[in-house]
């Protein structure tokens, strides 16, 4: 590897962190969703790093990480649907103004 | 080929006369810097001939177009600057040049000004990959295929910042217009590339165009039951992919006045218009490689056969301009997931099924596959007609 | 060629800080549409950090799922919902020192974890290229139930999100 395993992990660990600060302080759902988005990618680096290093068949990082694509754009669908169906029925996409079960 | 070997020499030489320049010039900085930056260097001529040949391929399209048009619309076009109008791109530039550049008051003033530079990255970028001819692919990627699809999808950002930036209805309302086209028709358009990757059993561009080459390089992929039809939905995805008539619903200049440049004047609109042209240049490009036997053909320089194809395939694009109407837009989401996309996976099993039979047979067989196929899809997709309104004479 | 590898090496650090500096505007900028430009602007850094790390196909998939697909259903959404009041409204909750306080914690210990790891780091690996062919002989030998799983939530998904989406009748 030109540049060593600890700095890539250490620079996705700032990525996850940055993320979940997003997702921890958001109020808008939408900006949740790209947070969540920022730490999935996060997860993403490493899975790579390590197909890139460790003994495991090398194949296996790069697969693993193109399943978490797959669950991300998932993610993303089914959480934006969600959104617009809300705003649809209450006009807000502010997650503490939403605090009924039903409505 | 039987030639006479004079001629096939003559051939040679006139083929690879780019890549020979080019290895001259390396050869000759070769002695005289070290050797890292003969890399650099190598980089730098193919992304400087890059860089010089998008715009003017630009310039002249626009040229041709107005030219062609005219004469489908039985008129002349563009003839007064130079002889048959030569000049005019120069001139349009110049007029571009010197137009006031407006910023609307209410604007995302960064995001408005950022979003045709942007535009233009993608452009320029996917022309790495096309191969011009023998050995005049810029970058020889070996995921080349995917790499194209995946650098032009990002040309709905741009879109996007601009739509949104300029705070305009009709923007805003081709920005939304844009996205659902270009998500839409990137199914079907990167379905109907995967037999292709299935029969060259490759993603590397130079290698498909190698994967047809045969008797008189004339084994093109469009001479099979499954590479005819792949062609047809492949090119007319990328003709909505670069909004241009009959599925120009983003900039519809009658509808929402041009959409998302609306309020793009002087020089940004400009590089607007070079993005659009690039990319219908690099579309018919890769339409050619992937189904047209890109730069294989008999007698000619292979570099003359590339660009005669992709200009065909563009004459072929602006005649649908001239006589094409527009879309409605459901009839376009429609004709995109209710009709292509069906279409490309019926095509997907027809390329499979004629890998293991004979050609004969194959031909047989997949016309009776896609004619069975195309007339349920038709029935399916019965036209929606609006209820019959009745106005009754005012006395 | 030792001054290419140099290069390489300052490029993907120098692309890195990029990614960082887009990574902490997209989760403190007001404008959710600027932010959601961040992303864009993360995930195509991260993508040329894959193709450092010689995964050329996921660095395009990346680029084509996330920035040509994700991207614009966020954007898209950001859209519908936008409201012209909302620049007044506040983007933040009141727990952002709490949980500012907290991420530091939680990065100096994994921090920590991280270089005191001896990570096994084996030469053959190094070495390896995985090309295309043997990333799709994989899906379809030992990783065939997974790749179909997969599809089938894939599918779910995107019916569960038609349906979410659509209008009640």
């Amino acid at each position: 590897m030109i540049i060593p395993l600890a700095h890539i992990l250490i620079f996705s660990l700032l990525l996850f962190a940055t993320g979940l600060y997003g997702v921890l302080v958001r109020r808008n759902i939408i900006g949740i969703l790209i947070s969540i988005e920022l730490m999935l990618n996060a997860a993403n680096i490493n899975l790579i790093a390590f197909s890139k290093s460790t003994s495991l068949s090398p194949e296996t990082g790069q697969i693993f990480a193109i399943f978490v694509l797959a669950i991300a754009a998932t993610t993303a669908a089914v959480g934006l649907a969600i959104v617009l169906a809300l705003y649809r029925v209450r006009k807000t996409v502010y997650t503490d103004e939403v605090h009924l079960l039903k409505w | 080929m039987n030639m006479p070997p004079l001629l096939r020499d003559i051939e040679f030489a006139v083929d690879l006369s780019f890549v020979n320049a080019k290895g001259w010039i390396l050869d000759l900085l070769s002695h005289i810097v070290p050797d890292w930056v003969v890399v650099f260097a190598s980089i730098v001529i193919s992304g400087v001939a890059i860089l010089v040949l998008g715009p003017v391929i630009m310039m002249y399209l626009t040229l041709l177009e107005r030219k062609l048009i005219g004469r489908i619309q039985n008129r002349y076009g563009p003839n007064r600057v130079g002889i048959w109008g030569l000049l005019q791109p120069i001139a349009d530039g110049i007029k571009m040049f010197t137009k006031e550049d407006i910023v609307p008051v209410y604007a995302d003033k960064v995001i408005h000004c950022l979003a045709p530079i942007v535009i233009v990255i993608p452009a320029l970028m996917v022309f790495l990959v096309v191969p011009f001819g023998e050995r005049m692919t810029a970058v020889n990627l070996n995921i080349g295929l995917l790499y194209f699809i995946a650098v032009s999808s990002i040309t709905t950002i741009p879109i996007f910042m601009g739509s949104w930036g300029s705070r305009n209805k009709y923007s805003l309302l081709g920005g939304m217009r844009t996205a659902a086209q270009m998500i839409s028709y990137e199914v079907p358009m990167t379905l109907s590339v995967v037999p292709v990757i299935m029969m060259s059993q490759s993603l590397s561009t130079n290698k498909i165009v190698l994967s047809q080459s045969g008797s008189y390089d004339m084994n093109w992929f469009i001479f099979t039951p499954w590479g005819i039809v792949g062609f047809i939905i492949f090119f007319l995805c990328a003709v909505a992919e670069c909004n241009r008539p009959p599925f120009d619903l983003p900039e519809a200049e009658s509808e929402i006045i041009a959409g998302f440049h609306t309020e793009y004047s002087g020089m940004k609109f400009a590089l607007f218009y070079m993005a659009e042209y690039m990319n219908a240049f690099t579309l018919c490009g890769i339409a050619a490689t992937l189904f047209l036997g890109g730069w294989q053909g008999p007698f000619l320089p292979s570099w003359i056969w590339f660009l005669g194809k992709t200009f065909v395939l563009i004459c072929v694009m602006i005649w649908f301009r001239g006589t094409f109407p527009r879309f409605r837009v459901d009839q376009l989401m429609g004709f995109a997931w209710k009709f292509l996309l069906p279409l490309t996976l019926i095509n997907i099993l027809v390329a499979g099924l004629c890998h293991f039979i004979s050609e004969k047979t194959g031909w047989i067989y997949s016309f009776i596959i896609f004619s069975i196929s195309f007339w349920v899809l038709v029935r399916l997709n019965r036209p929606w007609m609006p209820e019959k309104r009745h106005y009754p004479l005012a006395n | 060629m030792d001054m290419l590898s140099l290069i390489i090496k300052f490029g993907i650090y120098g692309t890195m800080a990029l990614a960082l500096i887009a990574a902490i505007a997209v989760v403190t900028l007001r404008n959710l549409f600027h932010s959601a430009l961040c992303l864009a602007a993360v995930l195509i850094a991260t993508a040329m950090i894959y193709a450092a790390f010689h995964a050329d196909f996921l660095a395009a998939a990346q680029i084509l799922l996330y920035v040509g697909a994700v991207m614009t259903l966020i954007i898209f959404a950001i859209m519908l919902t936008e409201q012209l009041g909302s620049k007044t409204i506040r983007q933040t909750n009141r727990q952002n020192l709490a949980a500012l306080a907290g991420l530091l914690v939680f990065v100096v210990i994994l921090g920590r974890v991280i270089f005191k790891t001896p990570w096994p780091v084996t030469e053959k690996a190094l070495a390896s290229k995985v090309t295309v062919m043997e990333l799709g002989k994989a899906f379809m030998g030992p990783y065939v139930f997974p790749f179909e799983v997969i599809s089938i939530i894939l599918i779910a998904a995107l019916l569960g999100a038609v349906v979410i989406a659509k209008k009640d009748r």
